[in-house]
């Protein structure tokens, strides 16, 4: 009886992260719309090439999301500041996306480290589509 | 009746001894250690990416410049929402080398020249002075990083404690 609660309390609390993420995906979905005509979708392979795309900034240092993240979204990244970051893939760290001022801070941080501009909606929504993807 | 009297004195002076170093030494009345602080604004924003830095390790004028210029806080980005950079500014403010009557905090601001507005606590002649046997290798140390990471060596450093008893250089 108690696994069955267990089992039960597990089952919904996956449903309730995979809804706060999914939430705000739609979120970002209307956004898309709004910035492009030709949106037709996000995409986990878009967001995967994303994720790993280096690019070279302006001090002269190649960048991309994984220089922090690490190229395994499941692992554990580290800042520049040697403090550790917890995973992005929400099948392990299911807080990923449950906050979404806390998403949109980060957004507005790092894509401005790595890209040296403001991430477009379509740009995070393949993001979190990638991180959702993972199992 | 003497050796009564022999005792009394004696006593007296351990106490009296005991009471001084206790204080804090001779020559200085203030509190060795920074005081416990707290804002859980500060906690969690400012502790994001680096170690949480005690607002009495640099004066006000350091922190303002700062909190002024989050958009390149070190070569990246910490942008905050308007209300919250406020309300951290002036909890760093009011907590700050120059606000403060600690030991440490009156030190490390003593040795800021009055022109001078550093950003790196490593930076001050306090710090260089007091880490002037450490080589600038063991700062390298992928378990340390720079000296910037107080934390990796000063096991309380997030509370604002640096004393000698808490530290432990890894390797």
């Amino acid at each position: 009886m108690r696994k069955a609660y267990l089992f039960l309390a597990l089952f919904f609390s996956q449903q309730a992260v995979a809804e706060s993420a999914s939430s705000l995906l739609k979120k970002y979905e209307l956004l898309a719309k709004q910035e492009s005509a030709a949106f037709v979708g996000f995409a986990a392979d878009k967001g995967e090439r994303f994720f790993h795309a280096e690019r070279l900034h302006s001090d002269g240092k190649k960048v991309s999301c994984a220089t922090c993240h690490t190229a395994d979204p499941r692992k554990p990244g580290k800042t520049r500041a040697n403090k550790v970051i917890e995973a992005m893939a929400i099948s392990v760290n299911p807080q990923r996306f449950s906050d979404e001022a806390k998403v949109e801070k980060w957004f507005g941080r790092n894509c401005k480290d790595v890209l040296e501009r403001a991430c477009t909606a379509e740009e995070k929504g393949d993001f979190i589509a990638y991180l959702l993807s993972i199992k | 009746m003497k050796k009564w009297l022999q005792f009394l004195v004696l006593i007296t002076s351990i106490s009296a001894t005991s009471a001084l170093l206790a204080s804090g030494g001779f020559s200085d009345n203030s509190k060795q250690a920074m005081p416990v602080v707290a804002n859980a604004k500060w906690k969690t924003e400012c502790s994001g990416c680096h170690m949480l830095y005690h607002p009495g390790l640099l004066p006000e004028r350091s922190w303002n410049k700062m909190m002024a210029g989050l958009d390149k806080h070190f070569g990246e980005n910490a942008s905050l929402d308007d209300a919250s950079r406020d309300e951290i500014a002036r909890f760093l403010a009011l907590n700050s080398a120059d606000k403060q009557d600690n030991r440490r905090s009156n030190r490390i601001n003593q040795s800021i020249a009055a022109g001078a507005t550093p950003l790196r606590i490593s930076q001050t002649r306090y710090f260089t002075s007091k880490h002037d046997e450490i080589a600038a290798s063991t700062f390298k140390r992928k378990s340390i990083g720079s000296a910037a990471n107080c934390v990796a060596c000063h096991q309380a450093a997030e509370k604002g404690d640096f004393s000698e008893s808490q530290i432990r250089i890894p390797r």
